[in-house]
């Protein structure tokens, strides 16, 4: 090669004589740099790619993990019987009901108490309200009305602070930025490291985002009821779409004649495979809540409308699945005297039943992630209220994910990037089962 | 009763009948009445088959009739000059229904005083927990009354309906189960039936999508012309408020283009990265990378798509709007085309890697050994060998590609933005089909005026435009991997 490098271009191949040839340049280093420049730009093309992917881990996961950290105040709150009962009716009904201020009126009371305020120090209390949720009035209320033995006792409460305190304690708003500019003003801040030093202000691990539903207030919003909503549908999508979907590809596989039909029905399913969700969920608005009138925002419907889209994919896996299932076996049983159908149930299907569940797994897994055609159906609604059956309104995680990715505050896209975290788990934990599974039962015949 | 407690009854009656012909034919042929045609079980899933199939299809079938017949008679029961008025024909029996639904709530001594007037029965309604937006007509109660009536007489025929299918099929199988019925043949038959039905739910499914686009969508080119929609510039649908009979413009062409251009983007990452990728894989990747890093490639492809608009949101769109768009003065916007396009590509990077890699690893092995053993380098034989063999295959994928990229929805709903506009300038907000269909059927939903029925237009434009693209890039696929098998 060095020699053909070195060597002046000629013009003619060929000759006997030895010494010529080598002194013959076919553009080898030329051609090499090529063979090497190729070989970059697809090393530079998969190193891009995985690129991209640690980009979107990276960016989602610092933006998010502060999220399962919360800024908790506690409190000693003096259940005063006075002022939550003044009429002497402790049922939980009477908490339900009358005037709401009254348990801003103990929160106000156990805050003096705590930062040593003057009682007729106004400005000093509201100050110190600022810091607390604006929910916690009715946390209190709720929490009084579930347990109302409480009534007359003295007991620290777990208060939410706000998202803006929560920001500023996670480092998120910094106290070096102009008073004007900060959320947070330097009279809170005096406040904020008061309670830090007497411990009732601290980082706790933050359970509300698992089990509160939606809220305006970001401190007390919550993925809990879309995680139900999200758990409801994939029941739904299980119970109806892997039935239809082993014997639709059973038929298909194993019985059906190779006709027009069959052919329509394979040219079917491959395109359904592919049409966008969105239409999906037209589809699911016009039949479903338009035609047969079934509630909207409803995680059956959702689970109808998924079902659909995820049928293809695991008719798809289940025909592999017992494509992969050698004649013999089916020879063998129909030998033995087996009709057709008792081999395929008692044969061939067990023994493509890992097949079947990876792909059926994974078919979930993208139905877990599908957000689009929920929209269509008003999986969008303000939940609040855990769903207790499927008919009841309902989010899904990816929707809640949605609607908190339009909210401007700072910690909305905190929790937003936490939620997705939350479903990345989700479909990680369920592809790895998959991985396992093929694994653990995969025949190689 | 209600449909679980039928469902319920159903489910309960089939397994008794199950456990009743097995027991019928194990003692039969106990006493010597000939030898069974078919394994006991077959006869038990005889007698359940019989119970429960018939009684299920009359209560799928009087359920699926169940809301015409409402409707049906609601309509009857309104007056000439409501039903006249056929634009708000759906509010009135939506109206009437919540009346009727009302109506079950109150006790008689109530609806006596609904009767003569003493009190509305709008306050009434408000007593039980059922806020009405407005007053209750009188003509609303009378069809309201004939409402409950018939749905309850309903009720009552679905109930007998099916007590007495459920009777007739299990004593009807259960006389018949004999040592030499042949119940073997004809559970099976049933089971085949069974499976035919649910290899077509795929048809029904496609025929579902093309029959409710098409049927709402024709409702809306019977509001605005066709030529108006897919020739029209312009897209301002105005205000699509309940009963509003203004309509705006519905051009469909800046849409159209603002798909195209972010497709285009899309594409312009993904073809490259994602062919050169796969070729990388196939050719020189040792094994140890190849199984490190497709699997990793592939994780891009399972990550749902609203964590890709999320991403474009919050990281990709302010990075290219204060490190590219403003400095060069082009576009203010985090939401912009570029953005858009970029996420998708990446998005798009692993279908397109993985087609490809199985396309070029199926070209046969004796055309690149061959080439190779000319003395051409891997990169000349990938180069003019291989690629221009697997060219087609690679096509149909790249195809496939577009038509995900155009259907796509959560990136371009979070980052593309939502003004309709056709511009060259990638800076600029742009918004594609799919972020109109989420925009137009979010908020105030009445399936009467054209800027929710407008969604339905869209939809089926987009059904057929990918549609298309898929049948293209499937029919090519195909033909490729013929040609080599």
């Amino acid at each position: 090669m060095t020699e053909a490098a070195s060597s002046p271009p000629a013009s003619r191949i060929g000759g006997t004589d030895v010494r010529k040839i080598s002194k013959i340049d076919i553009g080898l280093k030329r051609r090499y740099a090529a063979e090497r420049r190729f070989r970059t730009y697809g090393l530079l093309a998969v190193t891009i790619a995985i690129c991209f992917l640690v980009a979107l881990f990276g960016s989602i996961v610092s933006r998010g993990y502060t999220a399962f950290q919360q800024t908790r105040i506690s409190m000693i709150v003096d259940f005063d019987p006075s002022i939550i009962a003044p009429n002497g009716d402790r049922s939980a009904a009477a908490v339900m009901s009358g005037n709401a201020f009254r348990f801003d009126d103990l929160i106000a009371a156990s805050l003096q108490k705590t930062l040593e305020i003057d009682p007729n120090d106004e400005d000093a209390l509201y100050d110190g309200l600022d810091l607390l949720s604006k929910g916690s009035a009715p946390m209190l209320r709720s929490m009084i009305a579930a347990d109302p033995s409480l009534i007359g006792t003295k007991r620290s409460v777990d208060f939410y602070a706000t998202g803006d305190v929560d920001a500023f304690i996670k480092g998120s708003i910094r106290a070096d930025i102009p008073e004007s500019q900060r959320l947070i003003k330097d009279k809170h801040i005096v406040l904020i490291e008061k309670l830090e030093k007497e411990g009732a202000l601290r980082l706790a691990f933050n359970t509300g985002l698992f089990t509160n539903g939606a809220s305006t207030r970001p401190e007390m919003a919550g993925v809990g009821v879309a995680l139900v909503g999200s758990l409801y549908m994939m029941l739904v999508v299980l119970v109806l779409s892997l039935p239809l979907g082993v014997a639709g590809s059973i038929y298909l596989e194993e019985f059906a004649p190779k006709n027009r039909w069959t052919d329509l029905i394979e040219v079917n399913i491959n395109n359904l495979a592919a049409v966008p969700s969105i239409v999906y969920g037209l589809l699911g608005l016009a039949v479903f809540i338009n035609f047969a009138h079934l509630p909207r925002s409803a995680s059956l419907v959702g689970g109808l409308v998924l079902t659909l889209t995820t049928l293809p994919t695991i008719i798809i896996a289940t025909r592999a699945a017992l494509k992969a299932v050698p004649p013999s076996i089916r020879e063998a049983g129909l030998g033995v005297g087996a009709s057709k159908m008792q081999t395929v149930f008692h044969h061939v299907l067990p023994l493509a039943m890992p097949g079947v569940l990876t792909g059926t797994i994974i078919g979930l897994a993208h139905a877990l992630g599908e957000t689009a055609p929920l929209l269509m159906i008003g999986m969008k609604a303000f939940v609040v209220e855990y769903p207790t059956t499927p008919f009841d309104p309902a989010t899904a995680l990816p929707t809640q994910i949605y609607m908190w990715a339009t909210e401007p505050e700072r910690a909305f896209t905190e929790r937003t990037s936490a939620a997705i975290i939350v479903l990345l788990a989700f479909l990680l934990a369920m592809n790895s089962l998959a991985i396992i599974l093929r694994r653990a039962f995969e025949r190689r015949w | 009763m209600g449909p679980l407690w039928l469902l319920a009854l159903i489910a309960g009656l089939s397994f008794f009948g199950f456990v009743l012909g097995r027991w019928k034919s194990v003692v039969l042929s106990g006493k010597g009445r000939g030898t069974l045609a078919a394994r006991p079980g077959y006869y038990g899933a005889y007698v359940l088959i019989w119970t429960a199939m018939p009684a299920l299809v009359i209560l799928v079938a009087l359920s699926i009739a169940k809301p015409f017949l409402i409707e049906h008679t609601v309509r009857a029961n309104l007056p000439a000059q409501v039903l006249a008025n056929s634009a708000q024909l759906s509010l009135e029996v939506s109206g009437v229904e919540q009346v009727a639904a009302g109506l079950k709530l109150v006790t008689p001594e109530e609806l006596e005083n609904i009767r003569i007037g003493v009190v509305s029965a709008r306050s009434v309604f408000a007593q039980h927990g059922l806020p009405l937006g407005g007053d209750v007509k009188p003509y609303q109660l009378i069809a309201a009354g004939a409402l409950n009536l018939v749905s309850d007489g309903l009720d009552t025929a679905v109930d007998a309906a099916v007590v007495a299918a459920l009777a007739f099929g299990l004593i009807f199988a259960f006389v018949r189960v004999k040592p030499r019925l042949r119940a073997r043949n004809l559970v099976e038959n049933t089971v085949l039936v069974l499976l035919i039905a649910a290899s077509s739910v795929a048809i029904l499914t496609t025929i579902g999508i093309v029959l409710s686009l098409l049927f709402q969508a024709l409702q809306f080119f019977s509001m605005v012309s066709p030529a108006s929609f897919y020739f029209g510039t312009v897209w301002d649908p105005r205000f699509a408020a309940a009963g509003s009979t203004e309509s705006g413009q519905f051009g469909f062409l800046p849409l159209f283009w603002g798909t195209l251009y972010i497709s285009f983007f899309a594409m312009v990452v993904a073809v490259p990265v994602g062919l050169f990728s796969a070729i990388y894989m196939a050719e020189y990747a040792t094994s140890k990378v190849r199984s490190v890093a497709k699997p990793l490639i592939e994780i891009l492809a399972g990550i749902p798509t609203i964590v890709y608009g999320f991403f474009a949101l919050t990281t990709v769109g302010p990075l290219i709007r204060d490190y590219i768009a403003m400095p060069l003065g082009l576009g203010t916007s985090g939401n912009n085309v570029l953005t858009a396009g970029l996420v998708m590509g990446i998005m798009i990077i692993p279908y397109v890697s993985s087609l490809s890699d199985d396309i070029i690893t199926a070209v046969p092995r004796s055309m690149r050994d061959g080439s190779l053993a000319l003395g051409a380098t891997r990169s000349e034989t990938m180069r003019l060998v291989t690629l221009p063999a697997a060219l087609p295959g690679v096509v149909g994928a790249i195809l496939l590609a577009v038509s995900r990229a155009i259907g796509e929805t959560m990136i371009v709903v979070l980052a593309a933005g939502v003004a309709a506009r056709a511009s060259l300038n990638p800076f600029a907000e742009m918004t594609t089909i799919t972020v109109k269909i989420v925009n137009q059927l979010t908020g105030d939903l009445e399936f009467t005026s054209p800027q929710t029925l407008v969604a339905f237009a869209l939809g089926i434009t987009l059904f057929v435009i990918t549609l298309g693209l898929n049948v293209l890039a499937l029919t090519i696929v195909r033909k490729y991997r013929e040609q080599y098998e």
